[in-house]
């Protein structure tokens, strides 16, 4: 199958920037879904079905990293053979650093304090943090073709997921 | 996962947190951080006129291995040189810990305070740097 030698925006029909149709993106998805799932070769040969199989689980994984703001501008990133270094490099911005340490702190005192609208206070925070940093990564990567740029940006996009990830977590606990 | 002996006694009773103030210029700050699992670590070193750090204290928002890797690192740099602790490797750590290939990162980051601090140092005492290094 030549679906297999795609990347993930041609498989999904669209331009490889980080700025995309949601809609389209949905779409096409749920279009390729349709395609090739199992049951439609439920009758076919082992290998229809294989392939048919492989095909639906690398469309989900497409589907999902491009959906995700961070994953998606991580494999642009890729694609351009950038390598987002999250794993190794720990050299952030100090002001950066001390921003991840007060949320932290908040969130734990929030946290003991059972404090649930303070902790939905510092998602939106959060949340407008994030969004002005991925302002930050539409221009580096559409635009300026700043790749070292949108490198620095993925990292800390990749601490803000983690700790709103744990905020989310902890209202959820609250809440029950 | 399984934590080592090790690993559990420096997180449940962890040594020297804490901080200094960092606009003091016998105190060198280092912040690091992990974008891959969110940790941070701040690792503060205080020298004496000798240039031998005779304070550290350290803060770790993360898993037991960073926090254990920071508390042991606090321990091993005092009395040190600045020369003498930007020798120690991620590997000491990861050993004197017993931290699983998964964890290395954490033992990396600690290492990487270690640095970012004494720079910190450094860059604040200037020309003291050669009589200090």
């Amino acid at each position: 199958m030549s679906n297999f030698l795609k990347n993930h925006f041609e498989l999904l029909g669209l331009a490889p920037r980080f700025a995309i149709d949601q809609t389209v993106l949905d779409q096409s998805y749920r279009t390729i879904q349709a395609e090739v799932h199992p049951d439609r070769f439920a009758a076919g040969s082992s290998t229809e079905r294989m392939q048919s199989m492989q095909w639906a689980t690398q469309a989900n994984e497409a589907y999902r990293t491009l959906k995700n703001p961070t994953a998606r501008a991580r494999y642009l990133l890729q694609l351009q053979g950038v390598d987002t270094e999250e794993e190794n490099n720990t050299a952030m911005p100090t002001e950066f650093l001390m921003l991840q340490m007060e949320w932290r702190e908040q969130m734990a005192d929030a946290s003991h304090d059972q404090d649930i609208s303070t902790l939905d206070a510092l998602l939106q925070e959060m949340r407008g943090k994030a969004a002005e940093l991925q302002a930050g990564l539409q221009i580096a990567l559409d635009q300026e073709q700043a790749w070292q740029t949108a490198a620095e940006i993925v990292r800390k996009l990749s601490f803000i997921d983690k700790i709103r990830h744990d905020v989310e977590h902890e209202i959820t606990r609250l809440e029950d | 996962m399984a934590y080592s002996d090790k690993v559990l006694d420096h997180y449940e009773n962890p040594r020297n947190v804490g901080s200094m103030d960092k606009n003091d210029p016998t105190v060198g700050t280092g912040m690091v951080g992990a974008p891959a699992c969110g940790d941070v670590m701040k690792l503060q070193i205080k020298v004496n006129e000798s240039g031998i750090i005779e304070d550290a204290k350290f803060k770790t928002y993360g898993c037991g291995s960073a926090i254990a890797s920071s508390s042991l690192v606090t321990e091993w740099i005092k009395g040190k040189s600045l020369d003498q602790v930007m020798e120690i490797k991620n590997s000491d750590i990861a050993e004197e810990l017993a931290l699983p290939p998964v964890k290395i990162h954490c033992s990396v980051l600690a290492e990487d305070a270690i640095r970012a601090a004494v720079a910190d140092l450094k860059a604040k005492q200037g020309i003291r740097d050669e009589q200090v290094a």
